[in-house]
């Protein structure tokens, strides 16, 4: 048996986001503004010709909801893995 | 990069991201989503810290009732999933103060933009706030007339371009937190979109603290005032808060006047205590009426 060390295993990330992108508008807030550099802005548009956040380091997520104080459209948010997000989140 | 992208938009099924239980969804009226606010605008910004600071405060949400006037930012009072009345222009603060008197139970705040509190509605901030009635006001300053197109406004940056004012404006604007303080607001902040988790807590501790309390939230209108006075796009002037903010709790509100490029004074001013206008009331004519006096049943357990 191989032992690996526990620092070695790859950790689960503490939290994940949502994108709802059809009613993302493109202001680039979210990734601008996400602490740990989860999101990038996508080149690609959406149905309405915006271009949507993506996720391009979903293991850095830490659930902060940081983006989903700054979206002004609503359409995106983070939440803590391990749970529902509550009304008492971010 | 954008090919992960495509999937999600030309196979919507397989798609990972749906917006089910994003937590904002239950304090908003759904049905009138999408809203008008253009991208960018930092409105909508301004009502995620609303929402996070009512869940996080001791209201109980059936009890409070929102009031805005009319621009963009009075379109807040339509959003809400709450008690709310859209007035006509200006008038959101007398019909807010109607509805405190006869329902003092009610937490009542006024949501609404530089124009309509401080231009036709100006008369009415002074007074509601001299009287200090008990009541939360949240200004978008976005630094003119947003809806209409982006007149000029008493808020709008000396030299700053509007529609009205295409080589600049030559008028000294208001410097919010210092007139509200002036009139006898007992609490008072500003804070910029950018400042995300402090405008949450400041508009807590607003809604939770008695008498007339008011933040003015400095938020881009990307579409006009940010574009017009070449500033960038939202997300410039969101990076342009972060660098020129300085934060100063308790600062002079003299000292806070904002201008053109210049540092915008963030922080919360002012927190005094000072009898609101019905308990004033209801303390003076007990004492002059005595027995006489008779409280208005709306107010009974409720006003001390
Ligand atoms: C009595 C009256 N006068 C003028 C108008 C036109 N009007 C609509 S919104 C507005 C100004 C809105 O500015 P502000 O309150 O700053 O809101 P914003 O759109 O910038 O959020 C004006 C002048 C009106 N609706 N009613
Ligand atoms: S903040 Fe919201 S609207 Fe802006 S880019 Fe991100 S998801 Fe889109
Ligand atoms: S929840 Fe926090 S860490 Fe995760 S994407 Fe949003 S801002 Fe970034
Ligand atoms: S006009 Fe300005 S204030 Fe109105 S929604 Fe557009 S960006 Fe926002
Ligand atoms: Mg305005």
């Amino acid at each position: 048996m191989v032992e690996t060390k526990k620092s070695a295993a790859p950790k689960a990330p503490k939290g994940h986001v949502v994108i709802n992108t059809e009613r993302c508008k493109g202001c680039g807030f979210c990734a601008q503004f996400c602490p740990t550099g989860v999101l990038a802005m996508s080149k690609g548009f959406n149905l309405k010709g915006y271009h949507p956040p993506i996720i391009a380091d979903a293991a850095k997520c830490s659930g902060c909801g940081l983006c989903g104080m700054y979206c002004p459209d609503f359409a995106i948010y983070g939440v803590k893995n391990g749970r529902k997000p509550e009304s008492g989140d971010l | 990069m954008s090919e992960s992208y495509e999937a999600t938009v030309t196979d919507p099924v397989s798609a990972p991201m749906t917006c089910d239980s994003n937590p904002v969804e239950e304090w908003l009226r759904m049905d009138r989503m999408p809203h008008i606010w253009c991208p960018g605008c930092g409105i909508g910004t301004s009502v995620n810290c609303f929402t996070r600071a009512i869940e996080e405060s001791s209201l109980d949400r059936k009890n409070i009732a929102i009031v805005s006037g009319i621009g963009c930012t009075g379109r807040v009072a339509g959003y809400l999933l709450l008690d709310s009345f859209h007035t006509t222009h200006g008038r959101a603060l007398p019909f807010a103060t109607g509805l405190k008197l006869a329902s003092p139970k009610t937490k009542v705040v006024v949501y609404s933009g530089d124009g309509d509190l401080f231009a036709i509605g100006g008369n009415h901030f002074i007074h509601a706030a001299r009287r200090n009635l008990d009541m939360t006001v949240l200004c978008v300053n976005n630094f003119n007339y947003g809806m209409t197109g982006g007149q000029v406004a008493p808020t709008t940056p000396e030299f700053a371009i509007a529609s009205t004012t295409p080589y600049g404006s030559v008028e000294r604007p208001f410097n919010l937190p210092y007139l509200a303080q002036s009139c006898g607001a007992v609490y008072v902040a500003r804070w910029t979109v950018y400042h995300v988790k402090q405008l949450q807590r400041s508009i807590r501790e607003a809604l939770e603290k008695p008498g007339f309390t008011f933040i003015e939230m400095v938020a881009p209108c990307p579409t006009l005032f940010v574009r017009r006075n070449r500033l960038g796009d939202g997300l410039a002037a969101l990076e342009s808060y972060e660098e020129n903010a300085v934060i100063k709790n308790g600062a002079d509100t003299r000292e806070c006047d904002l201008g053109m490029g210049g540092p915008i004074v963030c922080g919360k001013f002012v927190d005094i205590d000072r009898p609101s206008y019905l308990s004033n009331q209801v303390a003076h004519l007990r004492k002059v009426l005595g027995d006489r006096y008779v409280m208005p049943d709306a107010w009974q357990g409720v006003v001390q």
